[in-house]
């Protein structure tokens, strides 16, 4: 079981290992000179090669990476002298266009780009999951075809028609909500709450159609087992038969999916973030590469694969608690 | 109390299809005695599982039941699905093919086979039905049953696994197990264990024994009654002895004959020919 642990631990950090070398080169060798960028109009030669050296970047690819992975662990300082800039542990560079480390930025808008996934998270995974069952359990009748229905339309609208059009009814046509005002829950719960009701239902729907095909076709599966066959022979009541056999082994799957969904939407929901206004790091993100500030695309980058990578392990390590099968291994 | 446990009297299973309803079992009859074995013997496709299956009244969704089953004078086919789990598990249990899928991967052996006892008879605290089930486990000579009780059934051989199962059905105590294919999926040193088994835990309990193969070898082991079975039909019943000495089907005779023996001269392996078909 520690092995397990250890192995998985170990793995993880080969893949974010990799994921940076990757990531760096893609941005090494695809961005323009950040010192013609940062120099502005009256440039001249010298300055640039001023700006390169105070940036580090006139040195070979390399020292530059090694640079920046010392700076993930110690921090890192741009430039010398009265000009330096300090850029604290764990440094994932140094946003020049908004005179602000990427780590902050990051850290800035975080909350909102998790309270948008929680709350998406819980609804897409209530309604997937319970539209799921009830497609099972009516299998062929009217409400499997409605939900099936549902499903399909729930896939197909894109995130910003769904956003836009959800803004038109609620707020514009209807008023049932407020025009959208950012403010911080120890406020206003209530206009907190009705800021983020939006978001989280035009996340929510298009997973929620996902888990609900992966939950039924999973638990119509489940019951063709014959483990399933064992429990109705022992005379167990469906309900029994329902609960002990048939769930669990039919919502494991559903776990690994959730795992990797909700770590990659905590990374940013670009669409949906950019079209409410909300100010996380999926807008950062899509403002960032409007303004090309490379350091925040890379920075977002790497915290999107950190985090999936992570939610993976998780996800890995929830198994052993969920599955004896990964749990003991076999004695026979 | 009558000296039969199990009657059925033109038990028919069919399936809708798009031209008419396809029977499965056409019209099968046979008894079984109180503590009799009865193999039901037939190559796959002869409808000898679907049998097994209506008796527990476990037919898959869209399967029709007609005809009569009458269970120690009780009529089952007429029984509410409710009625019917009184019996499933408690008086008939059943043991299948391959023990890995059949047993759940999700629960210790202990719990799967305490489960039947506990949800048959009420207020088993939970202490009981571990001892129950530790219980079962060391009458089908699981070594070491203690500790054994909680593992997984990945952490069991093929045999042994088996002998869960049939823990599974002895903790009740049934007047009737039906075996369909138990030995299939294992190698034949532990078929032979097996088969042992069974035989010894009807000797205990004196309970009756349905026992479902396409292996005679198997079932003239076992059972003192053979059914023969071909798509569906009835080819032909009688004692054990007098099916192995007296055949009197053509099939039954090419089944016997398809049976390598020892004592065989060497050449081709009999095989079913169309004219006995």
């Amino acid at each position: 079981m520690i092995r397990f642990v250890a192995n998985r631990v170990l793995g993880m950090l080969v893949v974010l290992f990799l994921v940076c070398l990757f990531t760096f080169v893609i941005f090494f060798v695809l961005s323009p000179d950040p010192a013609v960028q940062i120099c502005g109009k009256n440039c001249t030669p010298e300055a640039i090669d001023r700006i390169r050296a105070n940036l580090g970047v006139d040195r070979p690819f390399w020292t530059q990476f090694g640079t920046f992975l010392a700076g993930l662990f110690a921090g890192r300082t741009y430039g010398t002298g009265a000009n330096a800039i300090e850029c604290a542990a764990p440094c994932l560079g140094y946003s020049f266009q908004s005179s602000q480390a990427v780590t902050d930025m990051i850290v800035q808008r975080l909350p909102v780009s998790a309270t948008v996934a929680v709350g998406a998270a819980v609804l897409w995974l209530l309604a997937g999951v319970a539209g799921g069952l009830l497609s099972a359990v009516r299998e062929g009748k009217f409400a499997d075809r409605f939900i099936a229905g549902l499903t399909l339309t729930g896939m197909s609208i894109p995130n910003y028609v769904l956003a836009l059009s959800l803004q038109f009814v609620l707020v514009v046509t209807l008023g049932w909500l407020p025009f959208p005002q950012a403010v911080p829950f120890s406020e206003d719960p209530l206009q907190w709450f009705q800021n983020f009701l939006m978001p989280w239902i035009v996340l929510a729907i298009g997973m929620a159609a996902v888990y609900t095909r992966l939950t039924r076709a999973n638990v119509i599966e489940t019951l063709q087992e014959n483990y399933v066959r064992t429990a109705r022979a022992k005379g167990l009541s469906p309900g029994l038969v329902w609960r002990r056999h048939a769930l669990r082994p039919a919502l494991t799957p559903i776990v690994t999916i959730f795992g990797m969904d909700f770590a990659g939407l905590l990374g940013g929901a670009l669409i949906t973030e950019t079209v409410f206004g909300l100010n996380g790091i999926g807008k950062m993100a899509a403002d960032s590469i409007t303004k090309n500030d490379q350091p925040v695309i890379m920075g977002v980058t790497l915290l999107a694969a950190f985090l999936v990578v992570v939610g993976n392990m998780v996800v890995d390590l929830l198994y052993t608690a969920i599955d004896p099968r990964v749990r003991v291994g076999s004695t026979a | 109390m009558t000296d039969t446990l199990l009657r059925v009297r033109g038990l028919t299973v069919s399936f809708p299809s798009a031209n008419g309803p396809g029977e499965v079992v056409k019209t099968l009859d046979f008894d079984l005695a109180r503590g009799g074995a009865l193999g039901i013997v037939g190559e796959s496709g002869s409808g000898k599982s679907m049998t097994s299956l209506a008796i527990m009244g476990l037919l898959p969704k869209g399967a029709e039941r007609t005809g009569s089953i009458e269970f120690d004078g009780a009529e089952l086919t007429a029984l509410p699905e409710r009625a019917m789990r009184s019996y499933r598990g408690d008086r008939i249990a059943m043991i299948f093919q391959d023990p890995l899928s059949s047993l759940n991967p999700y629960y210790t052996v202990g719990t799967q086979i305490a489960e039947a006892y506990r949800s048959h008879r009420s207020g088993v605290t939970r202490r009981q039905a571990r001892a129950v089930a530790i219980e079962a486990m060391e009458r089908v000579h699981i070594a070491d049953a203690a500790r054994r009780v909680d593992h997984y059934p990945h952490q069991f051989s093929g045999g042994m696994r088996q002998r869960v199962m049939i823990a599974m059905t002895l903790s009740m105590e049934p007047e009737l197990i039906i075996a369909d294919e138990p030995t299939t999926a294992l190698d034949v040193t532990v078929q032979a264990q097996i088969l042992d088994l069974l035989a010894e835990i009807r000797a205990d309990t004196g309970a009756g024994l349905i026992l479902i193969t396409h292996d005679l070898a198997v079932v003239s082991e076992v059972a003192d009654h053979i059914v023969v079975m071909r798509d569906g039909d009835l080819v032909e019943q009688g004692t054990a002895e007098r099916i192995f000495t007296d055949p009197q089907a053509p099939y039954t005779r090419m089944l016997l004959d398809a049976v390598p023996r020892i004592d065989d001269e060497i050449g081709l392996l009999r095989t079913l020919t169309e004219e006995a078909r």
